[in-house]
């Protein structure tokens, strides 16, 4: 891994938010009482958001990365609507929304007004949900990249559109359950064959760096921020995070679920720098596509009461997108944590 | 030029037909090294032109685009945003028609579209004036906080040439002080901007808004005097008034075509008809206690539009006839130049003249082709499948010029 | 800076929303008791004096261990750790080696001299403590620290009980037992050695005790009937063992029988291989599985070349003949083994007894209050006797019969006899939840097999009798501490502080852990689920 170093065994080190064991700069941005919380307590986010949980694990390695100069721009969707309800503001830093489709644009226009004061010291990022990143978003986004304006580029993907009720976007995984893709009729779900990969369209675009993570690994998330930090220039960062009430989980799952993601090969995560893979970070105790899709309800039409397969076929074929990741990405190795 | 003087920082904007040259020469400048302290962003829409220009404005810069018709439309989202959140960005619009059918030239319906957006809307009549009021319009937009929109006839003024005052930049920049935001994203001092505001409050914001842009028209008369002022000559303004002391019939218009229609009145002022101009310079916030004064005891009001609202009438005539509602002048709606129709001095006469005999009716169409319209009525009477009616007029209209009809 | 109303908002508003109000369960930090820790027959609070070598401190971890048990460089080479059995790691990768750590603090203990600390003031009370084993020694240990005056009478020549006179060298070397006893009397602890006490109230009369701990072992060897059984060639295994402490080593015959399928049998078998006997033979009734002795013991019998035959009797010596007569068993249904009629010759010169052994009673013959049963003195929850202010421990009492018990029993008694002398009733702490392996979110321990502690290899350990397990180095030690998982207990890892998607988790400090901040704690539960360690718990919000 270029982003993280390994903690060499440390108890828990490796893998816990932080040890009283490690030194201070081993430990996450989040282990620190002096963190900037950039999304406070009081927002309207519901129980086992993944999405609060997720922008403030970026927000605050970004804030720690960029020495608090940092503006936000922000999407219209869950996180810009459960943190800014007037009266009421959950944000630590400058921030502003302008609508669902432009994060990236304003972002550009951002970054350039600052530049003309000539305060380039000032870093800009945008984020936004699946939603605003590649379906309603992703014009503005391809032009940024294609431009290599200087914004980071965040998607909080939990793969459909929520704020409104849970309906399908081209994030969406197959077979899964959404207001507009159900459970019913001969393809139950949304339909195999659809949907963008994102990151790989953003490595395409050849720019400096690319990224994906999830809420489950923090260390990892944080180096990438912070990796991220180092480049001038357009970059993307891919988070998945879960959402118990659109996904069906029970909201004390969410970060269990973003890493049954990771360990089932279903979500790869890696890095990628001008275009290429440079890093992946490896699978530890591979598990069946079917441990992770017994814990949310939107996928529960492959199952029957008893938490059986009932549906081999489509089961068969989510684990075979997860094989062919697992390939493509190299995500088992030998190499113990 | 007169933009570039204004020292923009972030400049962005889409091509579109007729505007683009606009840009072109700011880009060029910028490249140059000419246009220092500015950046110039190659937009890949004109969501993301308007967005672009948010952004920046946001950030604290002085923030300038530019566009037309569809482009005005594909960005509409964030005129309306931009409008909304108070951010002072400029925008030249080349009011050129909406489609469909598509069509480059010029009329006002692009203006009209937004004209509820919260922007300042100024309407150039000339080249001169479109260049002074940009200069004024960084001004308005700064002091006031709100976005400003200046309108000038696409082609008519976009692409002719005629013999300007050009502002030095020292003469700029002693009317246009450095951009100091009301609201700023700044690390030094966050906030977050762009709330969402629910049903208990929503509608004192637009009240709030509404209070500012009355507040502007006291400050549109002032900017305009200083920039008399300043420059030694008078632009912008609410109203331009030509004429119109003792005029029984007042001609009420925006934009480039008054140029025709002042030289109109004063060719029938010579043969004895009292006609006068009113020119509306401030279109949002709409001057209703200047027209209304300007236009004073005259009879007749004959709203001249390059615009029209399919299905009712006018745009512009009512709110004109908002304006003098208490007064008991009669007040024509007259369609004239729409997606770039020339509109000559005669046709102008001609209705004006009715207008005297009072033969002119509410709602007229200069110019209309009455047979071609009356074919094809007759066709979609006749025949549910008489298919699209731009293409069919096309094809009368060939039919009559080749003489077959 | 002029804000428009309500679309551009102050920063950190919405802390007025306190979303506490959506709970339904509140999350809750609580202590449950570490597997280890309720494993353990003394008592110590492993868990607690793991986290200081986790840290490096060895000598705080060490101060932390002494609290419960004096001699770590002792339990380290003798104890057969059911803190390990019990251990929440082995259902992970294996179980931490806490055994080996033990013996790392004892042996950094005498290496960097290391003393006792606090002894409480005078109490003015006299206590006598007859039998100095580790029941004995513990006792005396805990009841100086609380203050009181211990005498300690010891019917043999030198201190230790079993530890001395039981267990063989290579698995206690005497310098390290000598230095343990050592530390403990130099607390203050009176010894008379070669005193054997036959009147425990006359005693204590004279010596002007206000209350006695009996801790006098089970040292006499059980004998089986056996022709020829008084010979010079039969012996029993105590006697043998306690014989390897003199000046002049024992002499066993070249081919030895044992006789028993207990760690002393393990022990005599090994000794007497050492002793130069060319076989060593276990004889045994039942089967390997039945066997009482230690896995760990069999099997290192087993490699230094020790025989076993399972399934047999000795019916029969015939040393002149140099052989012993041995009947075969075979288990029936119940398991019990039954005489098959089948007989065979084994070739031996000697036969050592290790058939279990017996406490010496007499002490107890002027106290009839003092009840005994099946040879074993029976007390109450707090160790007394029928005869209050007589206290008994160790192998007198129907416990196992390990050091470690021993060690327990002696600092519980030390305990009630401190209430007692002060009139007052021992409490027994409330016992808390188990923290057992599914209350734990074990993705968060590093991947960290165990360190094995070197051995000698087998050659060598059989010639001599050096000590055959070695200790780990400090950076082993340090390392298999810290595959501890805090079974339980809070060790500060941040996870709640840093999961918490409300930021409803306030962190108080090194040492002070977190406190949940429940105006805005929606209740989640995210953090009960990633607390590696499982001390969080849901509980229903109260109205």
């Amino acid at each position: 891994m270029t982003a993280t170093q390994k903690v060499k065994f440390y108890q828990v080190g490796s893998f816990a938010v932080g040890n009283r064991l490690l030194d201070a700069d081993q430990r996450t941005v989040q282990s620190d009482v002096s963190r900037n919380n950039t999304i406070t307590s009081g927002h309207r986010a519901c129980q086992g958001c993944g999405e609060a949980l997720g922008a403030r694990y970026v927000l605050d390695a970004a804030m720690r990365a960029t020495d608090g100069k940092l503006v936000a721009v922000n999407a219209t969707g869950c996180l810009e609507v459960f943190t800014t309800p007037y009266p009421e503001s959950s944000w630590q830093l400058p921030w502003v929304h302008s609508l669902f489709g432009n994060a990236a644009a304003v972002a550009t226009g951002v970054a350039a007004g600052l530049k003309a004061q000539g305060r380039g010291d000032v870093r800009v990022l945008a984020q936004a949900g699946d939603g605003g990143t590649v379906d309603i978003g992703f014009g503005c986004l391809s032009g940024m990249f294609e431009r290599n304006d200087d914004v980071l580029f965040v998607c909080y993907d939990n793969q459909a559109y929520m704020n409104t009720g849970v309906q399908r976007s081209g994030a969406t995984p197959s077979a899964a359950r959404t207001a507009t893709t159900e459970a019913i009729g001969p393809e139950p779900g949304n339909p195999f064959g659809q949907g963008k990969d994102m990151p790989t369209l953003a490595m395409a675009h050849g720019i400096g760096y690319v990224a994906t993570a999830t809420v489950s690994d923090l260390h990892d998330l944080e180096a990438k921020v912070e990796r991220a930090m180092d480049f001038h220039g357009a970059r993307y960062l891919h988070v998945l995070v879960p959402c118990p009430l659109g996904w069906g989980s029970a909201s004390k799952d969410t970060i269990r679920v973003a890493r049954l993601a990771k360990e089932t090969g279903l979500f790869p995560v890696y890095e990628a720098e001008y275009g290429t893979v440079t890093a992946a970070s490896p699978i530890r105790h591979r598990v069946p596509v079917e441990d992770y899709l017994r814990l949310q309800r939107r996928f529960r039409h492959l199952f029957d009461s008893q938490g059986a397969v009932k549906r081999p076929d489509i089961v068969g074929q989510l684990q075979q997108m997860a094989d062919r990741n697992i390939d493509r990405f190299g995500l088992l190795t030998d190499e113990v944590a | 030029m007169a933009v570039a003087a204004c020292r923009p920082q972030v400049v962005c904007a889409y091509p579109i037909t007729p505007q683009t040259h606009i840009v072109e020469g700011v880009g060029e400048m910028v490249k140059s090294g000419e246009l220092a302290g500015c950046e110039f962003i190659n937009v890949e829409s004109e969501f993301a032109a308007m967005s672009v220009a948010i952004g920046a404005s946001a950030a604290g810069s002085r923030a300038y685009t530019a566009t037309s018709s569809q482009g005005l439309l594909f960005m509409i989202e964030a005129v309306y945003n931009a409008g909304g959140l108070g951010l002072p960005v400029v925008m030249t619009l080349a009011n050129r028609a909406i489609g469909a059918p598509i069509n480059i030239w010029n009329d006002h319906s692009d203006a009209m579209a937004v004209r509820d957006a919260g922007w300042v809307m100024l309407f150039a009549e000339s080249n001169q004036e479109a260049t002074d009021l940009h200069i004024q319009a960084f001004r308005l937009a700064e002091d006031l906080s709100l976005p400003v929109m200046v309108n000038m006839d696409g082609f008519v003024l976009t692409h002719a040439t005629e013999r300007i005052d050009v502002p030095t930049q020292e003469q700029v920049d002693a009317f246009l002080p450095p951009f100091e935001p009301r609201q700023v994203l700044d690390p030094a001092d966050p906030v977050t901007i762009g709330a969402l505001v629910g049903p208990e409050a929503f509608t004192e914001v637009r009240f709030l808004a509404h209070a500012k842009q009355l507040q502007a028209i006291g400050r549109i008369r002032e900017v305009a005097d200083e920039f008399a002022q300043a420059f030694g000559r008078r632009s912008g303004g609410l109203v331009n008034s030509y004429r119109v002391e003792d005029a029984d019939v007042v001609v009420v218009a925006l934009g480039s075509i008054l140029g025709t229609i002042k030289d109109v009145a004063d060719e029938m002022r010579e043969r004895g008809t009292k006609v006068g101009v009113v020119g509306i310079t401030s279109f949002r916030p709409f001057p209703l206690e200047a027209l209304h004064e300007a236009i004073g005891d005259a009879r007749r009001v004959v709203v001249i539009e390059r615009a029209f609202s399919i299905g009712f009438g006018g745009v512009l005539s009512t709110d004109v006839a908002l304006a003098i509602a208490d007064a008991k002048a009669r007040i024509s709606t007259v369609v004239a130049g729409l997606g770039g129709r020339a509109v000559p001095e005669a046709s102008i006469a001609a209705v004006i003249e009715d207008a005297m005999a009072d033969s002119l009716e509410a709602l007229r169409f200069v110019d209309l082709d009455r047979s071609v319209v009356e074919r094809e009525l007759a066709r979609m009477a006749g025949d549910r499948r008489s298919g699209p009616s731009a293409e069919n007029v096309l094809r009368d209209l060939r039919a009559v010029a080749s003489g077959s009809v | 800076m002029d804000k428009p109303f309500a679309i551009t908002l102050d920063v950190g508003t919405s802390l007025a929303n306190k979303t506490g109000s959506w709970r339904v369960d509140r999350p809750v930090y609580l202590d449950r008791l570490p597997p280890c820790n309720d494993g353990c027959p003394a008592g110590e609070n492993i868990q607690g004096w793991l986290y200081y070598v986790e840290e490096g401190d060895y000598e705080q971890a060490w101060r932390r261990l002494v609290e419960d048990n004096p001699m770590p460089a002792i339990m380290g080479r003798v104890c057969y750790h059911p803190c390990e059995t019990a251990c929440n790691r082995a259902k992970l990768d294996e179980a931490v080696g806490i055994n080996a750590v033990e013996r790392f603090l004892g042996d950094q203990a005498i290496e960097h001299g290391w003393s006792f600390g606090f002894v409480a003031p005078p109490s003015n009370k006299r206590v006598l403590v007859i039998g100095s084993g580790p029941a004995g020694l513990s006792a005396a240990y805990h009841l100086r620290r609380f203050g009181h005056a211990v005498t300690i009478y010891e019917a043999g020549w030198a201190l230790g009980g079993m530890m001395r006179f039981g267990i063989p060298k290579y698995r206690l070397p005497r310098e390290v037992l000598d230095a343990e006893i050592e530390r403990i009397c130099a607390l203050g602890v009176e010894v008379e050695l070669g005193h054997r006490v036959t009147d425990v109230p006359e005693e204590m009369r004279a010596g002007g005790f206000d209350a006695v701990f009996m801790a006098v072992g089970a040292q006499l060897g059980k004998r089986a009937y056996l022709p020829a059984g008084d010979s010079a060639h039969v012996i029993d295994a105590v006697s043998l063992l306690h014989s390897m402490e003199g000046v002049d080593p024992p002499s066993l015959g070249r081919r030895v029988a044992i006789y028993g399928g207990g760690d002393t049998a393990m022990d005599a078998a090994r000794t007497a291989k050492r002793l130069g006997a060319t076989d060593a033979v276990v004889v045994y009734r039942r089967t390997r599985e039945k066997m009482p002795a230690h896995d760990i013991e069999v099997e290192e019998a087993v490699e230094e070349g020790v025989l076993m035959k399972w399934l047999s009797t000795i019916t029969d010596v015939d040393f002149d003949k140099g052989h012993i007569v041995i009947e075969k068993m075979a288990l029936d249904e119940t398991g019990f083994p039954q005489p098959t009629g089948e007989f065979e010759e084994l070739d031996a010169d000697c036969v050592v007894l290790a058939l279990g052994q017996e406490s010496d009673l007499t002490l107890l013959a002027s106290m009839p209050e003092v009840v005994v049963a099946d040879g074993s003195v029976q007390v109450g929850p707090d160790l007394m006797t029928g005869r209050p202010g007589v206290f008994a421990g160790g192998d007198v009492l129907p416990v196992d019969r390990t050091v470690t018990t021993a060690v327990g029993n002696g600092k519980k008694a030390a305990r009630a006899i401190d209430a007692w002398l002060r009139g007052e009733t021992l409490e027994t702490p409330v016992r808390h939840e188990l923290a057992s392996f599914e209350l734990l979110n074990t993705w968060y321990y590093a991947d960290a097999p165990r360190t094995e502690r070197p051995r000698l290899e087998v050659a060598r350990r059989t010639s001599t009798f050096d000590e055959i397990v070695q200790g780990l180095d400090e950076t082993n030690a340090l390392f298999e501490a810290r595959r501890c998982m805090s079974c339980g207990n809070c060790f500060e890892c941040d996870n709640c502080f840093g999961v918490c998607p409300d930021n409803s988790v306030v962190k108080l400090g090194f040492g002070n852990r977190y406190r949940f901040e429940y105006d805005y704690c929606k209740g989640c539960g995210i953090c009960v689920s990633e607390c590696p360690c499982g001390a969080i718990v849901m509980e229903p919000e109260l109205a």
